[in-house]
């Protein structure tokens, strides 16, 4: 246990950001990581009192149980667990799904970029749930929806959205300034969709509801249109 | 017996989740079931007041888990019937008092030789629905057929799917079928095709709930009133008991308009 107590502080690092604390972890398996972070605030539960804690685990890929075990143990320390981010889409899925934010004010340190770029147009993220209010989906390349978007989510991808199901929350297709992105879904009566910087007003929503795409048009506005069978519109 | 724990929620306040708990578990009671209501709304009790048990309490639920007293001096037996009790919310504490652990806890000691215990969660997602739906065998949503009010249950919904809670219950409160007639209303389709999660009953809009809620006397015990009708169908669907929804159509005519103005529709 005492070898244990004392290769602790080297797996996780504690330091104080803008927002509350940050704990980042080294190379382990997530037992280890959560250990070692439970070691550190047992030890000095003074410092931890009342703390508003955020985590960075890297590529750690983690479930909703593994999430909420360690934040209800948290609440019970009196700390709250407000941020997770992670490299993972998985990780960051769990976090939206549980309402822990994904980001913190801390810039993401320049190494991780090639990790975001790697990811090419052609790499979607699947999502096979109608996605409810209040979950933000956020990815780098595409992201194909299988379910319904409920009114008051979000979801930004710097590709193109494809959603298999109703849209009626948020949608915003190449968020990274991407003009040749564009959203389809079977029913688009979103209250708001985005391409690139342009925006859309609220959608009707349709009595008889048609699979429509929505892209810049020539003239540089954000239209969408029925779909029609046979009709190439993937540019590229 | 081994107890059910139903904990009733919404997201957004003031969609009736303190009245279906007492109605529920009043019908429970009616059907011969040991019932224990737990009033999880730390710091905004409100449960003992529908249930007209305000000026009994002596114990309560903070005191249960903080070892001031025993379970069974915290549980309150209901007036009219004998195997119905509240474990009430502490009014001068608030939600960090009491864990989601301790919740599981408190309700494993109440499994043992309950039929089904009720937990009222309070509005909001943070610590004090946590605590509501830490224990919970299943959950039942209740809403209103309002655009927030179900935009709030969608988001409850996800968090239950998010904590793998199983398959929630919706429970569409306060329907007003002359309004959905007309189109002024979100019907129940249109909250179903929404919040996609299985529906376990639709209550009417009826002011004898209120007048109920005021006296202490929750309005499945009128025999008359269709919310309380529908409390009680929804009783028996708990209950396992396969009952048809109630036909909610605005009805017209001279005797059906008279028995509205008088409250019995």
């Amino acid at each position: 246990m005492n070898i244990f107590m004392e290769s602790t502080t080297s797996i996780v690092q504690i330091k104080g950001i803008r927002d509350g604390l940050l704990a980042t972890f080294e190379e382990a398996s997530w037992e280890v990581q959560r250990a070692a972070l439970m070691v550190q605030i047992n030890e000095r539960s003074a410092f931890f009192q009342g703390a508003r804690l955020a985590l960075d685990v890297g590529t750690q890929v983690l479930k909703v149980n593994d999430l909420v075990e360690l934040r209800d143990w948290l609440s019970d320390q009196t700390i709250t667990l407000w941020a997770v981010v992670s490299e993972s889409p998985t990780t960051e899925t769990t976090a939206q799904l549980l309402g822990l934010a994904t980001r913190i004010s801390k810039p993401r340190p320049e190494e991780v970029r090639p990790v975001h770029e790697a990811v090419s147009s052609d790499t979607a993220l699947f999502v096979s749930k109608t996605v409810r209010s209040g979950t933000r989906i956020e990815y780098p390349g595409t992201i194909v929806i299988f379910g319904d978007v409920n009114p008051g989510a979000e979801i930004v991808a710097e590709g193109n959205v494809i959603v298999w199901g109703r849209v009626r929350g948020m949608i915003h297709a190449g968020a990274k300034g991407d003009r040749s992105a564009f959203i389809c879904a079977l029913d688009l009566s979103a209250n708001q969709l985005r391409i690139a910087e342009e925006s859309s007003a609220m959608l009707k929503p349709q009595k008889d509801p048609k699979p429509e795409i929505a892209s810049i048009n020539d003239e540089g506005k954000l239209q969408a249109e029925l779909w029609h069978t046979g009709e190439t519109i993937i540019r590229k | 017996m081994t107890a059910q724990v139903i904990t009733v929620t919404s997201g957004k306040g003031g969609v009736g989740k303190t009245t279906a708990v007492a109605n529920l578990a009043t019908s429970l009671a009616m059907d011969g079931k040991k019932v224990v209501c737990i009033d999880g709304d730390i710091g905004l009790r409100n449960l003992d007041v529908v249930m007209g048990l305000e000026n009994r309490i002596v114990y309560d639920i903070v005191d249960v888990i903080e070892g001031r007293c025993k379970l069974k001096q915290a549980m309150i037996r209901d007036k009219h019937f004998t195997d119905m009790y509240l474990i009430p919310a502490a009014q001068t504490r608030d939600k960090n008092a009491v864990s989601p652990s301790d919740m599981v806890r408190l309700c494993n000691d109440l499994r043992a030789d309950t039929d089904f215990v009720i937990i009222d969660s309070p509005a909001g997602i943070e610590r004090g629905f946590r605590n509501a739906i830490a224990a919970a065998d299943s959950v039942l949503v209740v809403t209103n057929p309002e655009v927030s009010a179900v935009r709030d249950a969608d988001r409850v919904v996800g968090i239950l799917e998010a904590e793998e809670k199983g398959n929630p219950s919706l429970i569409i409160n306060r329907l007003n079928p002359t309004l959905v007639k007309n189109n002024d209303m979100l019907s129940a389709e249109d909250v179903l095709d929404l919040l996609g999660i299985r529906l376990i009953g639709i209550v009417p809009e009826d002011e004898n709930v209120i007048i109920g809620s005021n006296r202490g006397a929750p309005v499945v015990t009128d025999g008359k009133s269709r919310a309380g009708q529908a409390f009680r169908n929804i009783a028996k669907r708990l209950q396992g008991e396969d009952v048809p929804f109630m036909d909610l159509a605005p009805q017209s005519g001279l005797w059906n308009t008279i028995q509205r103005l008088a409250g019995r529709k």
